[in-house]
């Protein structure tokens, strides 16, 4: 079934703070494999212009998806999870995210396409600091691919 | 921020260092610890057959963070990258053996975008088991 149109442009409320730490952006880094001191080293980061540890380019898709999770498990907009994959991700970067971040993420409906029974859905989840400014936009396309014929 | 390699030194269709990625079930287990990302498909053989696909699968933003290390690797900062995008095409299927699978990334500065800013696009290219596993991938970095 498609998804309704008049959904678009949709905005949901902030999510409480994530408040991210080293040791999280550690295990990330650790888990991709990248070496890089900036993920693990103050003083490396320091050494980039860095007030402290930075994050892997695509660390924070765990703090977007989850706020995605409104919009995806939202009974209006009645998305069907169980035929959900992901289509495409982008992300836009004021700055990178770091250690002691208190990011929160306001997630918005950006587009709704049908396509051949598909559904495209493209969730912008903008991210800001504990000042309010901007560190990044994701935008995440998820495909909820046509129910089988019975 | 401090690329250490400067827009000056590069033009239109200058190759980033290629690199190979080796996926392991070990590593999925480990990359869903990490990111939170629990789906079955990928760690559970039995489940990943049952929903139709051919074996355990990599998580699609595994794939793309190993992707921008070519761009990450290069620039020495990873806070360098202004913008990324990927486009899931395929997915990397994972058999549960010692080898594995390998992600094979390659990049290209694909055009200077802004003398300014110092910015370029880079696109990249992520091969597994012969096949193209990310189309669109593409980053835009600022470089020294």
């Amino acid at each position: 079934m498609a998804l309704d149109q008049s959904f678009v442009g949709r905005t949901y409320p902030a999510t409480a703070p994530y408040e991210v730490g080293r040791e999280k952006i550690r295990e990330f880094a650790e888990a991709i494999g990248d070496a890089n001191p900036a993920y693990t080293d103050p003083a490396a980061a320091r050494a980039l212009g860095y007030p402290d540890v930075i994050a892997p380019p695509t660390f924070v898709f765990a703090v977007t998806f989850k706020a995605a999770g409104e919009v995806i498990q939202d009974p209006q907009l009645g998305l069907d999870y169980s035929r959900v994959v992901h289509g495409d991700q982008r992300f836009a970067y004021t700055r990178p995210v770091r250690a002691g971040d208190r990011l929160t993420v306001t997630s918005t409906i950006e587009k709704i396409k049908s396509m051949a029974g598909s559904d495209f859905l493209t969730i912008r989840g903008e991210v800001h600091d504990e000042r309010g400014e901007h560190v990044v936009t994701a935008h995440t396309m998820l495909v909820a691919r046509a129910a089988e014929e019975a | 921020m401090t690329a250490r390699i400067s827009y000056d030194d590069v033009e239109v269709g200058t190759e980033l260092p290629a690199a190979e990625f080796p996926v392991t079930r070990d590593t999925l287990v480990r990359y869903a610890g990490a990111s939170g990302d629990f789906n079955p498909i990928h760690w559970n053989e039995k489940f990943a057959k049952e929903v139709g696909l051919p074996d355990v699968i990599a998580h699609g933003m595994f794939t793309m963070a190993e992707a921008v290390r070519v761009v990450t690797d290069w620039t020495g900062d990873p806070g360098a990258v202004v913008e990324y995008g990927v486009r899931f095409t395929k997915p990397v299927v994972v058999p549960n053996d010692e080898k594995g699978a390998v992600i094979e990334v390659t990049g290209k500065v694909a055009a200077k975008l802004d003398d300014e800013a110092r910015t370029v696009r880079v696109d990249l290219v992520a091969t597994s088991d012969g096949q193209k596993v990310l189309g669109m991938s593409r980053a835009v970095v600022r470089l020294a």
